[in-house]
């Protein structure tokens, strides 16, 4: 079996070893990764590349423009009064969506790990509004979410009304301000699930030999949970940390689906969308796809610095 | 031996899926052909003519097809490609149509609004011929309102066949609640102003039912219209007006009045929700453009009974008008055959074949008045009467850079409710893309 040796030459990193005689083996490997390395580099880096060159340009309309201007497309989204709502509106909805999802899911897995009877069956009706694409969760929401008033009611306001929950009431993602905290409710429900199965492969792997050595030394539930399982869990919330927040920065779809396209409630990926495909202004919608990539990768670098120094120590 | 084998197979599989996914790629476009009536295969040496549309469903989808079918029997050796991309009221469809004119790959012919739209995205990129030969070949300029004319050229070149006309400044009304209430449909802004607070006193929430933040633009350029008059109006646009005049000012307060009428919901309502409500009786009022007119006669109401209409209070005797078009491609491929159905699509026939099916009016002044009903017919006097003005929410007035600024500035009012700052953003969004 020569499956060992090259794994060992792939991750040795680039530099073949220097055989006299190139083994096959190292060729096929290569080979089979050629196709998708190409792809990548030309769809994945080549366009970020070609973006950031139009984000120093001054294109507007059809034709393409590549005239230099400098940071000037950057330097107008900071005095850019729908940017400003953008930037707002996507730290309440990260806010809002990670916290969510991080708590429900841990509360979930907690419950799951207990040892319930139907564990699967639980474990897979809190995983499946995963399989649903955003669109799908989004147009259900937006007809649950329905902020009508009086004798319009419907939707969850409706559900409130009949429980004489009337308190509850209130007009979801059309409220000012907080309304985008709404339209990360749907997100919470749809991802929760996939953190708490996060959670529950964590919990998993910590060894009951520690809960029994922490129960021994006369540690509470609580304790052992405050103590013990959460700082083992602490890879884990980092992981979901990075997965959830970065989607939550690209959001599109759902508050497509849920609200169309609306200044209360835009982010950076609508602005985006609209401004380059309505309105032609390639360069801005360029430098806001440039800002995009930046805050995601502030958030997935540190990430992948960390797990790679992990796994090097490792 | 045997593994090297399968690798190898493995491999050249690996490959033919990259080739067939890259060469896909190039004829993707899901393209039907619509022959008409006559069921011939073409020869390959008989011309076709591509032409890219948005119109995939409902009224609009039939009535295309509707014209294609004259166009089989005008020139039955065309063969008719039916480039039609779905989705997002045409968002979709601009954005493929964008990439393929950069690629260099245009249609024959393609549908846009009618006016800036058109004029300042292909002309000012250089996509599109003017069409005055064809105007003056078919004697257009005698059928079709002499006031239209200066809205869907530049510099004197005219740029796109108009197939349908639709209204913009549409009061509709639920006539039973403005009986109860003892109100006439209102004919100025004052009126309005007066016969909503009978309204709202009477404890109707909002006498004014609205939709999504489109319909809001929608609802401003009435009002502005109605504020400004026709002349202050077109001297926006073309730009004899200031846009940090003391008229402007007056009718975006008037935009704010108006506003303080209307539901709390609108951004979670689409323009047919809206419409319901008036039908309902929730609502006394709309302002929607006449496409309202085909989802009301879609839920079962009658007109006179059901809703009644006129025009938005302050703009009688001005038809805002919107229109699809059509234009010819700089370059066309099939340059002859793209004009051919051009010809059909300003053709008396094949205008009276596409609207009474899509529920709009044709854009000549002469169609056949049995194809048309009640309101229709309405429309089809006052387009022949009125002065024509052109719509900024539908294109007409304003380029697409234009219009998307203006529509941020509106979006933003709608959250501060401050008329200084939207003026000033109106005023920076004409200097830089008007």
């Amino acid at each position: 079996m020569t499956t060992a040796e090259t794994d060992i030459d792939v991750q040795g990193g680039e530099a073949p070893p220097k055989h006299k005689r190139f083994r096959m083996e190292n060729w096929w490997g290569v080979l089979w990764v050629l196709p998708s390395l190409l792809a990548v580099m030309i769809f994945v880096y080549g366009f970020i590349a070609w973006t950031a060159r139009v984000s120093v340009s001054k294109w507007k309309g059809l034709d393409p423009d590549y005239t230099f201007v400098g940071g000037e497309n950057f330097v107008n989204l900071a005095s850019d009064r729908r940017f400003h709502i953008d930037v707002v509106n996507t730290a309440i909805f990260t806010v809002v969506f990670v916290l969510g999802c991080l708590l429900i899911g841990l509360g979930l897995a907690i419950l799951l790990d207990k040892g319930i009877r139907a564990e699967g069956f639980y474990r897979s009706l809190f995983l499946f509004p995963m399989a649903i694409s955003f669109i799908v969760t989004g147009v259900v929401w937006r007809w649950l979410m329905n902020p009508a008033q009086g004798e319009r009611l419907s939707g969850l306001n409706l559900l409130f009304d009949n429980l004489g929950l009337d308190f509850m009431i209130n007009s979801w993602h059309a409220t000012p301000t907080w309304g985008i905290a709404a339209v990360a409710l749907p997100a919470v429900w749809q991802m929760s699930g996939y953190t708490m199965a996060l959670y529950l492969a964590g919990l998993r792997g910590i060894p009951e030999a520690l809960r029994e050595a922490a129960r021994v030394d006369g540690a509470s539930e609580f304790q052992i949970y405050r103590r013990v399982i959460m700082p083992l869990l602490w890879p884990v919330t980092l992981a979901a940390l990075i997965i959830l927040g970065h989607s939550s920065l690209k959001v599109f779809d759902l508050i497509i689906a849920l609200a169309g396209k609306q200044v209360a409630l835009d982010v950076p990926a609508i602005y985006m969308w609209t401004t380059t495909f309505d309105g032609f202004f390639f360069g801005r919608g360029a430098a806001i796809g440039m800002v995009l990539l930046f805050s995601v990768a502030v958030l997935v670098i540190p990430y992948l610095w960390y797990s790679l120094r992990q796994e090097a120590e490792g | 031996m045997m593994r090297k084998t399968l690798r190898l197979l493995g491999l050249v599989l690996a490959i033919a899926l990259v080739a067939a996914a890259c060469g896909s790629d190039s004829d993707d476009t899901t393209t039907t052909t619509a022959g008409g009536t006559d069921d011939t295969t073409a020869p390959a040496e008989a011309g076709q003519v591509e032409v890219f549309s948005w119109w995939t469903g409902g009224g609009e989808a039939a009535g295309l097809d509707a014209m294609i079918a004259i166009f089989g029997e005008t020139d039955p050796d065309i063969e008719f490609v039916n480039s039609a991309v779905a989705g997002g009221a045409g968002t979709n469809a601009r954005a493929v149509l964008a990439s393929r004119l950069q690629a260099g790959d245009p249609p024959d012919s393609w549908q846009g609004h009618a006016g800036q739209e058109l004029i300042g995205t292909y002309v000012a990129a250089d996509q599109i011929e003017p069409l005055n030969f064809l105007y003056d070949q078919e004697g257009w300029l005698d059928v079709m309102p002499e006031t239209l004319i200066p809205l869907i050229s530049k510099d004197g070149n005219i740029y796109s066949v108009p197939v349908n006309i639709h209204r913009a400044n549409v009061l509709w009304a639920n006539p039973t609640v403005l009986t109860d209430a003892g109100i006439e449909i209102p004919t100025t802004l004052d009126e309005f102003f007066t016969a909503m607070d009978t309204l709202k006193d009477g404890g109707m929430e909002a006498p004014l039912a609205m939709g999504e933040e489109w319909t809001t633009l929608h609802l401003l350029e009435t009002i502005m219209l109605a504020s400004m008059g026709p002349d202050g109006w077109d001297g926006l646009w073309d730009g004899s007006g200031a846009w940090d005049s003391a008229e402007v000012t007056k009718s975006l307060e008037d935009f704010a009045k108006i506003l303080t009428y209307t539901n709390e919901d609108s951004s979670a309502l689409s323009w047919q929700d809206a419409g319901q409500l008036v039908i309902d009786g929730s609502s006394a009022f709309n302002i929607m453009g006449d496409w309202q007119e085909g989802f009301f006669r879609e839920i079962g109401s009658e007109p006179g009974t059901g809703y009644v209409w006129a025009a938005t209070p302050g703009t009688g005797g001005n038809f805002q008008f919107l229109s699809d078009s059509f234009v010819l491609a700089k370059n066309a491929p099939n340059r002859d055959e793209a004009i051919a159905w051009l010809t059909v699509a300003g053709s008396l026939a094949g205008q009276d074949a596409f609207n009474p099916v899509k529920g709009s009016i044709p854009a000549r002044s002469d169609g056949d008045r049995a194809l048309y009903g009640e309101y229709l017919l309405s429309a089809m006097d006052d387009w022949a009467s009125d002065r024509v003005v052109g719509s900024l929410t539908h294109g007409v007035v304003a380029n697409d850079s234009w219009k998307s600024e203006i529509n941020t500035a509106m979006g933003l009012f709608l959250l501060d409710g401050d008329v200084a700052a939207f003026q000033t953003a109106l005023v920076a969004a004409a200097e830089a893309s008007g």
